[in-house]
């Protein structure tokens, strides 16, 4: 399509190469998030030609998009953290006891919630940095901890249910908004926390920090960079992202022990069809952003399609494994 | 002060020259402890009942079988998700095409093999041709086997027949045969890596593919070979699972977490997840871990979420045993 238009326009082949090579330089999540989209949107025409729907959509897909952020900050350091999924279970069910119904006690569950954040990635990125354990090890350690340890606390089973005020950030809407009709809570989140991530990630030291750790560590720790802080703090930031996020997913998802597992997996599927290398050295907050709505939005085209949930696993698969091929096999040619 | 760096050296100097991986040191510890505990708070029988020794190893077979797969694959800077739903569709299709009859072993066997073959092939193709990351192709990989199963089979199919179960119970002597069969995996395994063109190949695109590439080793083709192994080693638990299991299910894999804790015991074992570095010895006593772990909660009675966090404890520490004195940074 692209290329018809083009020999049409195009009277001198100048032009031609340089209107081919801006669209070259597109990163590929953007074309892939608008096919993808727009083929959901010849399915479901009121479901997703329209505001209404359209914010119907961007409710679960916001915390996924928290969640790929925080963990984009570790892949772009050339980590891993396996422990996001478990952090969301432990929010999710820690809170459905410790709530104990009671609205009044939101707020100061949501604190302690962030404290233990804050303890997990600490605890993390001291043992990566000091007993120098390979992240992927040292999360999923943290992984399983992070689990047994909601399960214990509970004894077993979640213990109550989650409280209307704290699932709001997951679950409501503001209504009556002019133009989009309604906006959900966890949207908005998203845009604050997104802006805060791109601040960080893109225009601060620490960001570039994290990137230049991610493409060559001896280098950076030759010329200045504080190696263990950065990671110390890089995985915080990513364990922090993970309670904010598992407060949203609960939030919309309610109370369930299962409910974060997987998750670090589809935020790292997520991060990498937003072209984060896994490596390191690379990362862009809002083609993650846009990756972990691509992922939603595959989800939800194989439920549009009415397939039966175990061919959604396996075409999700598929799919998952084509827009990488395809991003991967685009940015190895322009080399 | 002096006496313990001295000691030091003498364990560096004899590790070195036997090349046991550091990891056994470990398991020592660990078997000595949980050992000690059992003796004080329980009725001591890990000590003392050699049933309970032979148990420890039976119940790592299984994991231990698929470690040596992951562990080659590991070697080769890459990584296999995809491994726990490769066991689950082996046990199913085997148990499936069996249905209790001697006769249909042959024909079972030849399908799961062939089936993991071509799950490697699938894997390897799609990480080298596509040059799709390992972690994200094995992972899409296993969530079109895991769509798969679920698409045909919900619980217990078949049954194997008696015969078979000879793999899981049977004993030559006083040794379980399970034992036996965990024994020669990890020596096939150690033969390919060790004595093979093949395992030096192998080391080799690990350790830096590009100077691999430039020195003439076809990498594509290894990377494949590796990944193709793996499945197979992936299989081959599979089929000694459902023999123990008599009828396969589809949650076999999942549930036993083979696809982590392949790679946890093979990085406990000493294998770089980086590549390039490691040896299925090591492997072997990772594994070998996580079985005194299981057999000590048993003994001690520990809750079965404190488990969960003990074993995350552990294998962290397990690791950090000996990356702690490394120079190198992690990440």
């Amino acid at each position: 399509m692209t290329a018809s238009t083009i020999t049409s326009e195009s009277t001198s082949p100048n032009f031609f190469r340089k209107a081919w090579a801006w669209i070259r330089k597109v990163p590929p999540v953007y074309p892939i998030f608008l096919v993808i989209f727009i083929s959901l949107g010849f399915l479901n025409p009121t479901g997703y030609q329209t505001m209404n729907g359209i914010m119907t959509y961007l409710r679960p897909a916001s915390p996924l998009a928290v969640l790929a952020i925080g963990e984009m900050f570790v892949l772009a350091l050339g980590g891993f953290d396996l422990s996001i999924g478990a952090i969301v279970t432990f929010c999710v069910i820690a809170s459905s006891k410790f709530l104990a119904n009671n609205p009044a006690n939101a707020l100061p569950d949501i604190m302690i919630l962030l404290v233990i954040g804050v303890i997990i990635g600490l605890a993390n990125g001291f043992v990566v940095s000091f007993l120098k354990v390979p992240s992927f090890i040292t999360t999923l350690g943290m992984m399983m901890i992070v689990r047994g340890a909601a399960l214990y606390y509970v004894g077993g089973a979640p213990k109550g249910y989650l409280t209307d005020n704290w699932r709001m950030f997951g679950r409501n809407y503001i209504m009556g908004v002019p133009f989009f009709t309604r906006i959900p809570y966890a949207f908005l989140v998203l845009i604050l926390l997104g802006t805060i991530a791109f601040i960080v990630f893109h225009r601060t030291n620490f960001g570039r920090q994290i990137l230049a750790i991610g493409d060559n560590m001896r280098a950076a720790g030759l010329s200045g960079v504080k190696l263990k802080l950065v990671r110390m703090m890089t995985f915080v930031f990513c364990s922090v992202f993970a309670v904010l996020g598992g407060i949203m997913v609960g939030g919309y998802g309610g109370v369930n022990v299962t409910i974060g597992e997987g998750m670090e997996l589809n935020a790292i599927a997520a991060c990498v069809i937003g072209g984060v290398m896994l490596g390191g050295g690379k990362g862009n907050v809002i083609q993650v952003i846009f990756g972990a709505f691509t992922l939603q939005a595959i989800v939800n085209l194989l439920n549009q399609l009415g397939l039966p949930k175990p061919y959604t696993d396996a075409v999700q698969g598929l799919i998952i494994i084509g827009v990488v091929a395809y991003s991967a096999l685009s940015t190895a040619k322009k080399r | 002060m002096t006496t313990t760096t001295a000691s030091e050296n003498w364990f560096k100097r004899m590790t070195k020259s036997n090349k046991v991986p550091p990891v056994y040191f470990f398991l020592v510890v660990i078997f000595l402890v949980t050992g000690i505990l059992d003796q004080i708070l329980s009725d001591g029988q890990m000590f003392t009942n050699p049933a309970i020794m032979l148990n420890i190893i039976v119940r790592s077979v299984a994991l231990g079988i698929v470690a040596v797969g992951q562990t080659l694959v590991l070697i080769g800077a890459s990584i296999d998700l995809s491994v726990a739903y490769t066991i689950s569709i082996t046990a199913v299709m085997s148990s499936y095409i069996m249905q209790g009859d001697p006769a249909k072993v042959p024909f079972a066997l030849v399908g799961v093999v062939v089936i993991g073959i071509v799950i490697g092939l699938t894997n390897g193709l799609i990480i080298t041709k596509l040059k799709v990351n390992p972690f994200i192709a094995t992972l899409g990989v296993s969530l079109i086997i895991k769509g798969i199963i679920n698409a045909t089979f919900s619980n217990y199919t078949g049954s194997v027949p008696q015969t078979f179960e000879f793999f899981g119970y049977g004993t030559i002597g006083p040794i379980p045969v399970s034992i036996l069969i965990l024994l020669l995996i990890v020596t096939i395994g150690w033969f390919i890596l060790a004595r093979t063109k093949f395992g030096a190949h192998l080391y080799g695109v690990g350790g830096n593919s590009e100077v691999a590439r430039l020195s003439g080793v076809r990498t594509d083709r290894v990377l494949i070979g590796a990944h193709v192994l793996c499945s197979v080693s992936a299989v081959l638990s599979g089929i000694f699972l459902v023999s123990l299991m008599r009828s396969g299910a589809p949650w076999v894999g999942p549930n036993g977490v083979y696809d982590l804790n392949s790679i946890a015991t093979a990085v406990i074992g000493g294998t770089a997840l980086s590549g390039g570095k490691g040896g299925v010895w090591g492997t072997l006593a990772g594994v070998l871990i996580f079985g005194v772990l299981a057999t000590a909660f048993n003994q001690l009675g520990v809750n079965p979420y404190m488990k969960n966090i003990l074993q995350g404890v552990i294998i962290v520490l397990a690791v950090a045993s000996y990356t702690v004195r490394s120079k190198k940074e992690a990440l």
